[in-house]
């Protein structure tokens, strides 16, 4: 009764997944990739906002969303529109013929800011907005939606509808958007250069940062009741909503959060890139961030970190010899994971791993081990029954993280 | 009668339904007593299921009202019927595999069912004692933290009358609540709902008339939508119309 009493929020388990994480991405990564290989891990970690909301929301509340680009996009023009404005001011656009609007107006023969790019003028405002602008977006979406039951396939669908819609009217919108080419010739972010190695680097450590926040998050709702109630709810909705709960409520406070944590990741996407533009809203893109989520594994959060780095490192490397397959690849890995394990990376360190880690992994929850070695100890010597354990513990140890550099060794050899 | 109409916990008058013009429940009312029993039985495709659906709110009623404590249920949302009250186990046993005995009913226990109360929600010494309490009453106490997808077929349907009485409804409808159970397991059924009774009542559909006579106060008889008949075992049971409709084969 006592150990169910205990709120577990960090089991030991996932203490350790956690900092093996924080131990690759802030130490070992930014020891041996320079500032350029640095920032593509980067790029690729803010994929990992999106892929760590599709686990809450499709993994766990069993809601697959194929716009979350539409949010990551969202956040990401957001923080855009505030950059592009600190870098037209009119000493540098001079030779426009309306200097100190953005470029591309300029050449859209418009000539003046309008009126709903002003907020972008501030920083706090467009930090804001960051996360507001799509949060409040998929709280409309998912309240058209789930208050009427619209769920499943049909909500996969129009999701995916939205997120062309949005690509749509952003590349029309060519005046006031970018069109096309997005936002681009980002400059600085209150004065600092976000161009420079120094930048890209202290960039990179608030990415990290905010990625452990969000995981934080994600972490708060697995382990709560929340969490619960969204397993149950994948599984048994009619059950859910007899046992006196409104199911649409849930729905849109976890696709609402999905939304708000891809949007961090479109928000450091353009500070860490440098620009933002409509190939990062659609359909494919789209596409690929549940790929991630599914390689990852679409029950573990952990997973959808690993899951984007590790296909955007196959992406980035495949790609380069073989431009024309890498989509067909895509394809064959998406179909691949969900026929062999549908639950990703993540099922497979469950079963081939995590069953052959130490004692010292698993805490108090096999207390057994320690026991059955000092059972079978006495029957030799009572000397060597503290080496064997020592010996076996390290053994096992370098077992643990050798599949895991192995996993790593795939992102950094690019 | 003269009894006073808020003497019943559940009126059902006129209530009809119809799909696409097929009334699956017609003209129907009965009325079920404070801490009755009551058993609703007939042929396949009767309505009975059907009722229990318009009484929850899973299906809407084309006319015709149901009162719950004299409160109008036919335009609540299916869950706000449920704070009021009503607890419905469906016909297949309806739990979540995924989660352990403990979670399953800790998730039905009535606290934090908003987003935020579910967010807030601690799992204190008052939920952990409810949820023992009732895992006991449902013979699960032992499997507390066993995942319930691995229960046996008449485990999960206690679990899922479990999940029904930690949420401390008045009245408990239960959907074939023996189908596919043993016979031991019949009558442990039996035992377990002449005990929770007290101080509830319970809408039973069933088709097996043995488990019906063990635990029936009341018997309504449907058939084409309408009652047939009702009152307590003996008497339907001997009724001519009954047993030519539906008991005489």
């Amino acid at each position: 009764m006592q150990e169910r009493a205990k709120a577990l929020f960090m089991p030991r388990q996932d203490l350790i997944g956690f900092a093996v994480l924080a131990l690759i991405l802030i130490v070992i990564l930014p020891l041996i990739l320079d500032v350029f290989r640095l920032n593509l891990v980067g790029k690729y970690l803010t994929y990992s906002f999106v892929a760590l909301g599709l686990v809450l929301c499709w993994g766990y509340g069993g809601i697959l969303s194929l716009g979350q680009g539409l949010f990551f996009g969202l956040g990401g023009y957001c923080m855009a529109m505030f950059l592009k404005l600190e870098a037209s001011d009119p000493v540098s656009t001079k030779i426009q013929s309306t200097p100190g609007i953005p470029d591309f107006m300029d050449w859209n023969q418009i000539t003046a800011i309008p009126w709903w790019w002003q907020p972008f003028n501030s920083l706090t405002l467009s930090l804001i907005a960051v996360v507001l602008v799509p949060t409040l977006f998929a709280f409309i979406i998912s309240v058209a939606m789930f208050k009427r039951r619209v769920g499943g396939v049909y909500f996969a669908i129009i999701t995916q509808a939205l997120a062309a819609i949005l690509t749509i009217l952003i590349i029309g919108q060519q005046g006031y958007t970018g069109g096309v080419n997005g936002i681009t010739d980002l400059r600085t972010l209150l004065g600092w250069d976000i161009r420079s190695d120094n930048a890209k680097l202290v960039l990179y450590f608030v990415n990290c940062i905010l990625l452990f926040g969000c995981l934080l998050i994600a972490q708060f709702i697995r382990k709560n009741k929340l969490g619960r109630i969204l397993v149950a709810m994948r599984d048994r909705e009619e059950r859910v909503r007899f046992s006196g709960y409104d199911v649409a409520n849930f729905k849109i406070f976890v696709f609402c959060l999905a939304a708000a944590i891809s949007s961090v990741g479109g928000a450091m996407f353009t500070l860490q890139v440098g620009f933002m533009s409509p190939s990062f809203v659609g359909i494919v893109p789209s596409i690929e961030m549940v790929i991630f989520c599914a390689v990852g594994g679409r029950l573990s959060i952990l997973g959808a970190v690993y899951g984007s780095l590790l296909v955007n490192w196959a992406k980035t490397s495949f790609s380069e010899s073989f431009p024309e397959l890498w989509l067909f690849a895509m394809g064959a890995l998406f179909i691949g994971v969900v026929m062999a394990f549908p639950n990703g990376l993540a099922s497979l360190f469950l079963r081939y791993i995590e069953p052959y880690l130490p004692a010292w992994y698993h805490g108090k929850a096999k207390p057994v081990q320690p026991a059955e070695v000092v059972e079978k100890a006495p029957l030799t010597s009572t000397d060597t029954q503290p080496e064997t354990a020592t010996s076996k513990s390290t053994e096992k140890q370098s077992d643990e993280t050798v599949p895991v550099n192995s996993l790593e060794g795939g992102v950094y050899v690019d | 009668m003269s009894i006073k109409a808020n003497d019943f916990v559940l009126e059902v008058e006129g209530l009809t339904v119809s799909f696409d013009g097929f009334k699956a429940v017609n003209d129907l009312s009965f009325y079920v007593n404070e801490g009755e029993i009551r058993v609703i039985i007939g042929p396949n495709g009767a309505g009975k299921t059907t009722v229990l659906d318009l009484i929850c709110g899973r299906t809407q009623a084309t006319t015709g009202s149901i009162k719950f404590r004299g409160k109008e249920l036919t335009r609540m949302k299916e869950h706000e019927i449920v704070h009021t009250g009503v607890g419905r186990k469906f016909q297949n046993p309806s739990i979540y595999d995924d989660l352990t005995v403990f979670e399953n009913l800790e998730i039905s226990y009535p606290r934090g069912r908003s987003v935020f109360g579910a967010l807030a929600f601690k799992r204190d010494k008052e939920v952990i004692r409810e949820v023992e309490a009732t895992a006991e009453t449902i013979f699960l106490k032992d499997d507390l933290d066993k995942q319930a997808g691995l229960l046996s077929h008449g485990q999960k349907q206690w679990l899922e009358i479990g999940m029904l009485l930690i949420q401390k409804p008045d009245l408990l409808m239960l959907d074939e609540p023996v189908a596919g159970m043993s016979v031991a397991e019949r009558k442990k059924t039996a035992d377990l709902l002449n005990r929770i009774t007290e101080g509830r009542s319970v809408l039973v559909v069933e088709h097996d008339m043995q488990f019906v006579e063990d635990i029936a106060h009341r018997v309504t008889v449907m058939h084409q939508g309408k009652v047939l008949s009702e009152g307590s075992m003996t008497r339907v049971k001997n009724d001519p119309k009954v047993i030519e409709v539906y008991l005489g084969h």
